[in-house]
């Protein structure tokens, strides 16, 4: 029986989320202090020794990420909390946040001394608005007992935490157009370059990282048992938060350690598909992310392995799905998210969702032709192709995933 | 500083191109043209139609050309299999959401939408129909919106925002309700728009075009009732050849003055000889605000666009702007009034038409202060774009006329009337006349040449008989509400400020031929001052018919006479959505 870790997740329910005292009474801020007697370089040398990848989806290397923004020059820059989540079935950074607000800005805190930036925003979705005394109540504990604000701990440096709240768009979670909702303009995403680490929010250096990537930093600077890079091998090292969700009879946040077999955390952590029936089919990594089957059950929970395996971890989320619904049902239900959160500016995505949602409903109808699917690819194609932003990329990867899966879906006739 | 170079290969041809190059840019410096909609050479850099997507090696996706500078071994591919499947795939979504009723369409035949679907050989879409077909806005004399044929490639939105400063366009929804439109969805004419047209210049399709008033135009020289005069603007000479295939800034006076005779126009005169006209009051008026302590710096009164930027934006400052008409306006004045009692052609025979580069002169024809006792002074105004299609419309070979001359009286204009057409060219004309009304000599040399060109602020210091004269020069609405916060702040000494609307000045109109880019606006101005360096006349007060106007009829300038014809009053207009 698969048993969650506690890492990341460790100080939940140790402390009052609501008190600074009583998060210090557990060691809080004592990463901080580990921190500020460290060269900044180090720091994210310490993060790239444990490859630590991004958790918001695109798993980049997060310590060379600190490396390159701490190495711009500017004499204003900024980092960026993005707890935007909002990828369908990702709920984790919402667990962090209201299970652990204060290690998140201690995350942030080293994040800014690291990367020398003077102010910090916490980009956080409307729909935890929830949320925003509390984060909003530790930023203003952390500033009056000196954790934030001028000469952070005597030594020098200054550094401000502002909390934005987005106003819905799914679109929000992408860096460029989390930048402009930050900037008070429309939240559409503009292209690359320049990178947000040159000129990003405001036109000012920044850097923009995960809520689940920021929460990791201070475990691992107090991690002198080399607890963290004890889990997982290769490229996939530490544990990961997934968000299990869907026709599960537990779902929820649960820490893994990266290897954990795929079955192990739909079965035993999320106590499997509920009122017993077959499982139809799994997502992973939100509504962006492709689709497969239980073909995936026996794969390791790592970055490669499921790659091998024709999908990705993505945000994290793990969506079961099982046989009382179809594929196609799915897939339309898919589309139509992001016929609803697509920007409309570039033309793969506007136009693109736009006809793929009428051709499944054509499927659907049963009155789809061969050319039909044909064209279905080709969209699928030309905006995994030539969109403008990761949004557009994304967007067909159920589908296109479906057809290598499912192929009976797209048998013409309107197979199921 | 010299610049780096980059080397790379575009479809295996070694190319070399300064750092920071575009592939666009870069691909067709050696001849390619890869497809492009959102891309425009002046403007900002969108990446959002996705049509020039190429393939570079290395990169998982495809990469927008417009908006990927090149890298030193940079290996780009414009023509593979997926390139070509991915832009005909585009341009088919494209097509799919466009009212493609291109036989009746006003841009037929310049839209560069069609022409790339010509160039694919698209001959029938694959995709279902998903336009949202509605009705055309037509609610000014200008301009027309079509947003059934908006591709939302926000080239409109660049040109109003970062050249004129105005935002009067913009997106509005998202996914495929996104839509082009004005604040509050208001007509354009309710908002902060100008009606400079300058959107209808940059759009690749039919989505914003000028208000098509030809037909009227043919009905009259069809009317044998009507006596039908035409007057052409300075700068449309210098741009006419454009639309018919000829080299930008070619001058072709007398082949569109043939071309108009041919036409059917009973008289083919010269808006250059109201610009002189313009001259004698603008310069008598700037001359007794000197002399008498009036307002300064005086303003420019000739562009129309610019009048409905201060009439709505900056209508405390109204006192600066000159009273004198704009020359299209004198000269219909005129044409109504002294031409009419001199030919004995009873009023409402007479029938006047105005060829301009500018869609707000529309506007400006319309304006209830421009005419008199029920007669418009202007009946029709038509952009250069339209001219264009009643010169293809009679069927004339427009290249091959034989020149000819503008008819008398009113079709006499000097060089300082010529260069009324690109920006600093008032300023010029009007300081070769009070210059020398003021010293009693002609200006050494004629040429005020710091007023010049296409930067968008431009001033000089005349000495004047000692005294010395600080003037400016801007175009752009966007330099002109600089302008204009300068002078509100007090912090400018200067006495007399040009203010053109549009890019380069008149030669750069926003409704000169379609293609008109900042590279076709220097041949342009070059071609007008060409055009002033060869006339006998160079200044307005010593045109002859000019001279003979006043003395047969108007009198002295500024006088009784001439206040009632060639001067006027700007009022604030209220904006709907004005929360001072």
């Amino acid at each position: 029986m698969t048993q969650e870790v506690r890492f990341i997740t460790k100080n939940f329910g140790k402390y009052d989320p609501m008190s600074i005292d009583s998060y210090l009474s557990i060691g809080g801020f004592e990463a901080l202090k580990r921190a500020v007697e460290m060269d900044g370089e180090d720091i994210a040398s310490v993060i790239a020794d444990a490859k630590v990848k991004g958790r918001g989806g695109a798993a980049y290397d997060m310590g060379r990420k600190w490396s390159q923004a701490r190495a711009v020059k500017g004499d204003h820059k900024l980092n960026i909390c993005n707890a935007d989540e909002g990828e369908p079935c990702t709920f984790k950074d919402r667990e962090l946040i209201k299970n652990d607000p204060f290690n998140l800005i201690e995350g942030m805190i080293i994040g800014g001394y690291t990367v020398k930036a003077q102010d910090g925003y916490i980009y956080m979705r409307e729909e935890y608005r929830h949320l925003r005394p509390l984060l909003l109540n530790a930023i203003k504990q952390c500033e009056e007992r000196g954790f934030l604000g001028h000469n952070i701990l005597g030594k020098g440096f200054d550094y401000h935490i502002h909390l934005y709240s987005g106003a819905g768009a799914y679109v929000c979670g992408e860096g460029t157009a989390l930048i402009r909702s930050i900037e008070g303009k429309a939240g559409r995403p503009r292209m690359k370059p320049p990178f947000i680490k040159v000129s990003g929010a405001f036109a000012l250096p920044t850097c923009v990282n995960n809520v689940e990537s920021f929460s990791i930093v201070p475990h691992l600077l107090m991690d002198d048992e080399h607890e963290y890079t004890s889990y997982g091998s290769g490229e996939s090292i530490g544990t990961k938060l997934v968000s299990v969700a869907g026709n599960v009879r537990n779902p929820g946040v649960f820490e893994v350690p990266f290897g954990t077999p795929v079955r192990d955390i739909i079965y035993d952590l999320a106590k499997g598909i509920n009122g017993g029936y077959g499982l139809r089919l799994i997502q992973f990594g939100g509504a962006s992310g492709k689709i497969t089957d239980k073909r995936i059950l026996d794969v390791p929970y790592t970055y490669d392995d499921l790659k091998a395996a024709g999908v990705t971890v993505g945000s994290g989320a793990i969506l079961v799905i099982d046989e009382r619904t179809s594929v196609l049902d799915f897939l339309r239900m898919t589309q139509d998210f992001f016929s609803h959160e697509s920007c409309g500016q570039c033309t793969p995505c506007r136009e693109g969702n736009r006809h793929a949602k009428i051709i499944l409903k054509k499927i659907a109808d049963g009155v789809a032709t061969e050319d039909d699917i044909k064209t279905l690819k080709k969209i699928g194609s030309i905006m995994t192709l030539a969109s403008l932003c990761g949004l557009g990329e994304t967007a067909q990867c159920a589908t296109l995933s479906a057809m290598e899966i499912f192929p009976e879906t797209f048998a013409v006739g309107g197979a199921k | 500083m010299e610049q780096e170079l980059i080397h790379l290969k575009i479809n295996n041809i070694p190319v070399t191109a300064k750092k920071g190059t575009k592939i666009i840019e870069a691909a067709k410096s050696i001849g390619i043209d890869i497809p492009h909609l959102c891309y425009h050479p002046d403007q900002r850099v969108k990446a959002r139609c996705r049509l020039c997507s190429v393939q570079v090696t290395g990169k998982r996706k495809l990469l927008a050309s417009c908006s990927t500078e090149v890298w030193e071994g940079m290996e780009v591919f414009t023509d593979t299999q997926i390139v070509r499947d991915t832009q005909v795939g585009i341009l088919q979504l494209i097509m799919a959401d466009h009212d493609g009723d291109c036989l009746t369409c006003s841009k037929n035949g310049h839209c560069e939408l069609q022409s790339l679907c010509t160039r694919f050989n698209i001959l029938k879409s694959n995709l279902p129909d998903v336009s949202m077909h509605r009705e055309a806005v037509n609610t000014n004399p200008s301009l027309v919106r079509n947003p059934s044929k908006c591709i939302k490639c926000g080239r409109c939105i660049r040109a109003c925002k970062d050249v004129q400063g105005i935002e009067a366009l913009t997106f509005a929804n998202r996914s495929d309700k996104i839509i082009v439109t004005t604040p509050y969805n208001l007509s354009m004419e309710k908002t902060d728009c100008t009606l400079c047209g300058q959107c209808s210049l940059v759009c690749p399709t039919g989505a914003i075009v000028e208000k098509d008033d030809t037909q009227a135009v043919l009905d009259a020289l069809q009317d044998p009732e009507k006596h039908v005069i035409v007057q052409t603007a300075p700068s449309i000479r210098v741009s006419i050849g454009d639309a018919f295939g000829l080299k930008p800034g070619e001058i072709k006076t007398g082949q569109m003055v043939t071309a108009l005779k041919m036409m059917g126009f009973n008289k083919v005169f010269d808006t250059n000889f109201g610009a002189d006209l313009t001259i004698m009051e603008e310069g008598a008026e700037l001359m007794d605000r000197l002399k008498n302590g009036g307002v300064l710096p005086m303003f420019t009164s000739c562009s129309p666009g610019w009048i409905n930027f201060i009439e709505k934006h900056y209508p405390e400052l109204l006192p600066h702007l000159s009273s004198a008409k704009s020359p299209m306006s004198m000269f219909g004045a005129i044409a109504k009034t002294y031409y009419a009692k001199a030919t004995g052609i009873p009023l409402d025979r007479i029938f006047t038409v105005s060829i301009m580069p500018c869609t707000a002169k529309k506007f400006e024809a319309a304006r209830p202060e421009m005419g008199r006792d029920g007669h418009q002074d202007v009946d029709v105004v038509l952009t250069t774009r339209e001219l264009t299609k009643l010169i293809k419309y009679v069927g004339l070979n427009f290249n091959n006329l034989p020149e000819s001359e503008f008819d008398s009286p009113l079709g006499t204009g000097s060089g300082a009337g010529a260069i009324f057409g690109a920006s600093g060219g008032v300023m010029e004309a009007a300081l070769r006349t009070v210059y020398e009304k003021m010293t009693g000599h002609e200006a050494q040399p004629l040429d005020f040449t710091d007023v010049r060109g296409l930067a968008d602020t431009k001033e000089a210091t005349i000495d004047i008989g000692g005294t010395p004269i600080k003037v400016a020069v801007v175009n752009t609405l966007l330099s002109a509400r600089k302008m204009m916060e300068r002078v509100k702040s007090g912090e400018c000494d200067y006495t007399f400020i040009e203010v053109m609307a549009c890019p380069g000045g008149c030669i750069g109109g926003g409704g000169q031929p379609i293609g008109t880019t900042n590279a076709v606006r220097r041949e342009r101005i070059k071609a007008i001052y060409e055009i002033d360096k060869d006339l006998p006349i160079r200044k307005s007060h010593e045109n002859p018919d000019i001279i003979k106007l006043y003395k047969d009829f108007l009198g002295e300038p500024l006088g009784e006479k001439a206040h009632q014809l060639l001067h006027t009053h700007y009022h604030r207009v209220h904006k709907l959505y004005e929360f001072d």
